[in-house]
């Protein structure tokens, strides 16, 4: 009998599942590890891991890790990929992770252009603290700390990270993508791909962002959750491409 | 022996050109006097001999960036100054319990806050221990001279990749800024193999992952007590102090550092005046040589602590005599030495004091 599905090589298959029901945490870590397994980099492969829910990327991916401290991963990354140019190294993070207490490390790393992968889980809130305010809420979303809807006076606005990631030049690739649907899922397979394939090709900083859902956070079911990306977020954060060097 | 010629070298210079004879693979720093110049230095130096080298884009960044290259088995450091070493402290805590190699410069300057780029010594407390959260403990190596910059440098990389634990050389602007005549000789210890624990990427091994966090609650109590109980074996094996005269004195002062240079000058004119004065400087400040110190006090001698702080070190020596003998305090905050003159002056004062109803 032919067999249709596996666990990538790449996902540990002895893990203890800990993610929420509906959380797409899970189908992005597979993503990566299907990208992993077809790029067959597993063997020669890096991360440097963040705080937050994706923290537990050491417990799933079959891969070497190290941890940082929260929004150090891009910093962490950068000593790993200097001390070991011929490796590949990546970072997972969070939104909050990246865009907030790491902003700085994710800015100066697309900046420098180091020849490293980022990946981003946009779900606007903090996930494992209970879902609090974040980066990237959306005006009028409401959290924990923001009870009465995001608004500009108190909280500001959200940030668009792959539109300032590929502002910066060292950036070789900088997409953003959402994992709601199975055609979202291709496409942001292939951005995890690409995002690899420009530090391969040694072309700069790879950089991808994932609109993903939060369920529990949002209060929603994961139908519902899949709904408002494909509806509120999408509009505040478009889908697309924003720079890929390889096409020039 | 290679590098035995004499050189006049600046004590910062004199610290980068040690990390690059020590096997340094990769520098990562924020400028901030008065160490800016070791960056300087392994800004071409690193990009010559073809390592790593950043100009991070903060202290917080550079000492990750330590972390990140230290973790896949290499020789790594950053250097920095008092208040951004504060910035630094996070990822230091995180380095311990990560167990990680990593190794810090600090050229003290004033403090609190931004202070000033006077010398000090204020940070002693922040070093020995631990100015991040949980329990744990750093190796704080303290030179007192050009020498001891070159020498604890080398000793600083072997004991982080020995024990798997970060190492801090405490220097401070006078040592930073001043030159002396001073002798590369080459690297003196073995290499370290990290294969055991390096990230490497997983080639026909299981994956590893070095985290500081264990969600169980057992997990959790053995690995504090483990890093305990490696701190004592390095206390055990690795304390290290200067003593001098101390036999025949009855008092002991005790000094780390930049401090530490006038005390023998001070000590010999204390002794022409028929004052019996010994001399006891600790290298590691972390381990402290509490041992040793305990033992002097014992035997009927009383200490006195010259440092430039409030009265830092002080406390780790009051605890180390444990109420055998007195202990008293020559300070300054932090700007110029104590001269001579001075420390001789104050130890006749204390001597007055302490001994003036029983003469």
């Amino acid at each position: 009998m032919q067999q249709v599905f596996s666990i990538p090589k790449s996902f540990k298959n002895d893990f203890h599942f800990t993610f929420c029901p509906g959380c797409d945490h899970g189908i992005v870590m597979r993503l990566v590890a299907e990208v992993i397994d077809e790029l067959n980099i597993r063997e020669n492969i890096i991360s440097s891991t963040s705080i937050g829910c994706s923290v537990f990327i050491y417990d799933f991916l079959n891969i070497d890790c190290v941890e940082a401290p929260h929004g150090r991963a891009l910093a962490s990354a950068t000593g790993v990929k200097r001390a070991q140019p011929d490796k590949i190294v990546f970072t997972y993070s969070g939104d909050g992770d990246f865009a907030s207490i790491g902003l700085a490390e994710s800015m100066h790393t697309a900046l420098r252009g180091e020849k490293i992968t980022s990946f981003m889980i946009n779900n606007t809130t903090y996930g494992m603290t209970g879902g609090q305010l974040g980066p990237t809420t959306t005006m009028g979303q409401k959290t924990t700390t923001s009870p009465m809807g995001r608004n500009k006076e108190y909280y500001g606005y959200p940030i668009k990270m792959a539109e300032h990631i590929a502002l910066c030049d060292g950036t070789a690739f900088s997409a953003r993508v959402a994992v709601d649907s199975v055609p979202h899922i291709n496409e942001a397979k292939k951005a995890i791909k690409k995002a690899f394939q420009v530090q391969l090709d040694g072309l700069g900083f790879g950089f991808t962002e994932i609109l993903s859902s939060c369920p529990t956070n949002w209060k929603m079911s994961p139908e519902q959750a899949h709904e408002r990306i494909r509806g509120e977020m999408t509009e505040v954060f478009p889908l697309g491409v924003f720079k890929d060097i390889t096409l020039k | 022996m290679k590098n035995m010629e004499k050189v006049l070298i600046k004590g910062n210079y004199a610290i980068a050109q040690a990390a690059v004879n020590a096997g340094c693979q990769c520098y990562f720093g924020y400028p901030i006097t008065p160490q800016t110049e070791i960056g300087e230095y392994l800004s071409g130096k690193m990009q010559e001999l073809g390592r790593g080298y950043v100009c991070a884009e903060s202290e917080l960044a550079a000492i990750n960036m330590v972390m990140g290259a230290v973790s896949t088995g290499v020789k790594a450091m950053t250097s920095s100054s008092s208040c951004a070493v504060a910035l630094m402290q996070e990822a230091l805590s995180y380095a311990a319990s990560d167990e990680l190699p990593v190794v810090l410069v600090n050229v003290m300057r004033t403090g609190p806050g931004l202070g000033y780029i006077y010398p000090a010594q204020g940070d002693y407390n922040q070093a020995v221990t631990g100015g991040g959260n949980g329990d744990y403990k750093v190796i704080v190596l303290a030179p007192s001279c050009v020498q001891e910059c070159i020498d604890l440098t080398y000793r600083a990389f072997y004991l982080a990749q020995k024990y798997r634990n970060p190492v801090i050389i405490l220097a401070d602007g006078l040592l930073g800024q001043m030159m002396e005549p001073a002798i590369f000789g080459e690297y003196p210890y073995p290499e370290v193999d990290t294969s055991s624990w390096a990230l490497s990427g997983a080639k026909g091994r299981e994956a590893r992952a070095i985290y500081s966090c264990a969600r169980e609650e057992k997990k959790q109590i053995q690995h504090i007590i483990n890093l305990d109980q490696k701190f004592k074996t390095i206390s055990k094996n690795e304390t290290t102090y200067e003593e001098y005269n101390t036999e025949d004195a009855d008092i002991i002062i005790t000094a780390f550092g930049s401090m530490a240079r006038n005390i023998k000058a001070a000590m010999n004119v204390l002794r022409q005046k028929g004052i019996k004065v010994g001399y006891i400087r600790p290298i590691t400040l972390s381990p402290f040589p509490s041992d040793r110190i305990y033992e002097l006090a014992s035997s009927h001698k009383d200490f006195i602590v010259v440092e430039m702080n409030m009265g830092q070190m002080f406390k780790d020596v009051k605890y180390s005599v444990n109420g055998k003998a007195k202990c008293d305090l020559i300070n300054r905050p932090c700007g110029e030495w104590l001269s001579v003159e001075e420390i001789v002056a104050s130890v006749e004062k204390i001597m007055e004091k302490n001994y003036a109803a029983s003469v």
